[in-house]
């Protein structure tokens, strides 16, 4: 980009700053989020509808930990990440794409990484229990979002965030 | 729009736009570094947005107000005074950019004769996003950091439970998923300065306690023929907004509107799953889809801003919106745009373009009768069938005529274009009744039902 250009950009009011999420299937891992400086999110129990897992990467040190919304810590936990974590990883892979996660987590993950298995094997990962509570509730108010009720008069600040992403 | 048209459009630059591009230009780079600490640049800056006011009503109190944030003792008033008058100026260029608009394609524009509203209840959620924004423009951009980022999910949740506060609570949410997306913003290739100060002054503004003007709304009764749809969306909210012409019952002449419909979402329902979650609207859904009229009894309409009540729409007969550009657009009157929502963004003018040929080196731009006219790209939404493939092959075009980055753009609704020898039409609002086209149907349907998966989630953990 040339200097021109550069001051061009900074004076347009309507950028995707934010690139739209990819879409994927949720069925399995419903949330997933960086933020709060950790990986995190809920994945779905494959055996009990009723059961969650909470689970994150912390960015830098990566710290790891998985558990029950209830802290009742995961069973798969045996010195090494979880089924969970990586259903986490590869989901957060789909939704950002590598580099926005590698970057995030500070992970340098070269030309051989495709998913978020490759990427959390490229880690110094240990295991250190963080509180489920946190990102359990932020996956509830995530949720909420969909309970709101409709509006019917217009937006206009929403001119600012046209819908993009026709690349077929 | 003719290519003489085109010609007027870029031929009369508003006097005094550029002067004011510049005063506000410095204004938002002294809110990258905050106004925790003035230097002499950003004491410059607002000392010539001052200036820039002299002669209006406006003029003591900013600058007064940019006296104290140059001395560091101020307070939130001083900031909506900034605010107001960034906003004041970019209205007036609004406002001259319009008319040069309406000058170059003859359009006949009723004026706004509201009144500007008046002192709201006092609101909580409103306080609270007004101590955000003035500890963010303390910080300034560069120094936002994951605690200010984690402050706003209170006046923002706050905002979201009180429907007539959704317009501050949706600009919030926008602003601040950017800025954690962009944490440190150091880091950043460069700051979107232009942008995020349009967000936070607005923000600062729909955080006063004041309403919106209420009278002037009068309910209309006739026939709607939509022109194309414009959807929005950012990662928690989805908009459409479907511009057409309105044809009032009794033979009054017909008036150039629009109406939208939005809904929370979150970040993974994104794409044609986004209409899954205007459902509640399925008159507009059938008109857009199934591109027909929609009959009207006794909608608000304020401004050219209607308010959709689906249960008082009736889906008519067929209605090709290329049809209703060519025969009624030119002589339908359009509206004045709210004072408060004046702002170059905010232009959005269907037109529609013929007989002209794309250029497809260094993005899109159409070229007709040797004038061009750059076409917003990244404005063709996932939701509908536009791409930049079929707009490239394009031969005529229904758009929004759009100002940006100092230019004059088009946004596409709708194309014709011929595609190895065959006639093709896309609208939009194609599947708003659901994904017509086999290929993105399949890429669809791969990622499963986005809406359903989260809404069983949300009812068996929302409520214990």
């Amino acid at each position: 980009m040339t200097d021109a250009d550069e001051a061009a950009w900074t004076r347009r009011s309507v950028l995707a700053v934010v690139p739209p999420a990819q879409p994927r299937r949720l069925a399995k891992v419903p949330f997933v989020e960086l933020a709060d400086g950790r990986l995190q999110g809920v994945v779905s129990s494959g055996s009990d509808i009723e059961r969650v897992y909470v689970s994150s990467v912390a960015a830098g040190n990566h710290a790891y930990h998985c558990s029950t919304n209830n802290n009742r810590p995961c069973g798969g936990l045996r010195g090494a990440p979880c089924k969970h974590l990586e259903a986490l990883a590869e989901e957060a892979v789909l939704q950002y794409g590598v580099d926005p996660v590698a970057r995030y987590l500070r992970v340098d993950a070269g030309p051989d990484v495709r998913g978020g298995r490759d990427l959390l094997a490229r880690m110094d990962t240990r295991h250190e229990p963080t509180p489920a509570a946190v990102v359990f509730s932020r996956f509830l108010r995530h949720l909420a979002y969909l309970e709101l009720p409709d509006s019917t008069t217009a937006l206009p600040e929403l001119h600012w965030f046209p819908a993009t992403g026709a690349v077929r | 729009m003719l290519g003489s048209q085109l010609t007027q459009l870029h031929q009369r630059v508003p006097t005094g736009l550029a002067e004011a591009d510049a005063v506000v230009a410095a204004f938002d780079h002294a809110l990258v570094g905050g106004f925790a600490r003035v230097g002499d640049d950003a004491a410059d800056a607002l000392a010539a947005l001052a200036g820039a006011v002299a002669g209006t009503p406006l003029h003591d109190r900013v600058s007064e107000a940019a006296g104290r944030v140059t001395a560091g003792s101020f307070s939130q008033e001083h900031l909506v005074s900034l605010a107001g008058a960034r906003s004041a100026l970019l209205g007036a260029a609004h406002d001259a950019l319009l008319g040069q608009f309406d000058t170059a394609v003859g359009r006949d524009r009723a004026p706004w004769r509201a009144s500007v509203g008046g002192p709201a209840e006092v609101s909580a959620p409103r306080g609270a996003a007004r101590a955000w924004l003035h500890e963010t423009a303390v910080a300034g951009w560069r120094n936002a950091d994951h605690d200010l980022l984690s402050a706003v999910g209170a006046p923002v949740e706050a905002a979201l439970a009180e429907p007539s506060h959704r317009r501050l609570a949706v600009l919030l949410d926008g602003l601040a998923a950017e800025l954690r997306a962009s944490l440190p913003v150091v880091g950043m290739p460069q700051v979107p300065i232009r942008r995020w100060a349009d967000l936070w002054s607005r923000a600062v503004l729909l955080a006063q306690d004041w309403s919106g003007p209420a009278d002037d709304v009068e309910a209309v009764s006739g026939r709607l023929l939509p022109l194309g749809v414009d959807i929005h969306e950012h990662g928690t909210s989805v908009q459409v907004q479907v511009h057409g012409v309105f044809e009032p019952a009794g033979g009054r002449p017909a008036r150039l509107v629009r109406t939208a419909v939005a809904a929370a979402k979150v970040a993974t329902i994104t794409g044609p799953a986004v209409w899954r979650l205007l459902q509640a609207h399925p008159a507009l859904l059938a008109a857009l889809a199934q591109r027909r009229v929609l009959a009207l009894t006794d909608l608000p309409l304020h401004g050219a801003d209607l308010r959709w009540l689906d249960g008082q729409a009736r889906v008519g007969e067929p209605a090709d919106p290329f049809v209703t550009a060519r025969l009624l657009l030119a002589a339908a009157t359009a509206a004045a745009t709210a004072p408060l929502d004046r702002h170059p963004t905010a232009i959005a003018e269907p037109v529609l373009l013929e007989g002209y040929t794309v250029r497809t080196a260094d993005g899109l731009t159409i070229e007709c009768d040797g004038q061009q006219l750059p076409i917003a790209v990244d404005r063709l939404p996932a939701a509908g069938p536009l791409t930049p493939a079929l707009v490239a092959a394009s031969s005529c075009c229904l758009g929004l005529l759009r100002w940006d980055g100092g230019r004059w753009l088009v946004q596409p609704l709708a194309v014709r274009a011929t595609i190895r020898g065959k006639p093709v039409e896309a609208h939009n609002g194609d599947w708003a009744e659901g994904v017509t086209d086999p290929k993105a149907a399949k890429v669809a349907a791969k990622a499963g039902d986005a809406v359903a998966v989260l809404r069983e989630r949300a009812g068996r953990l929302l409520r214990r």
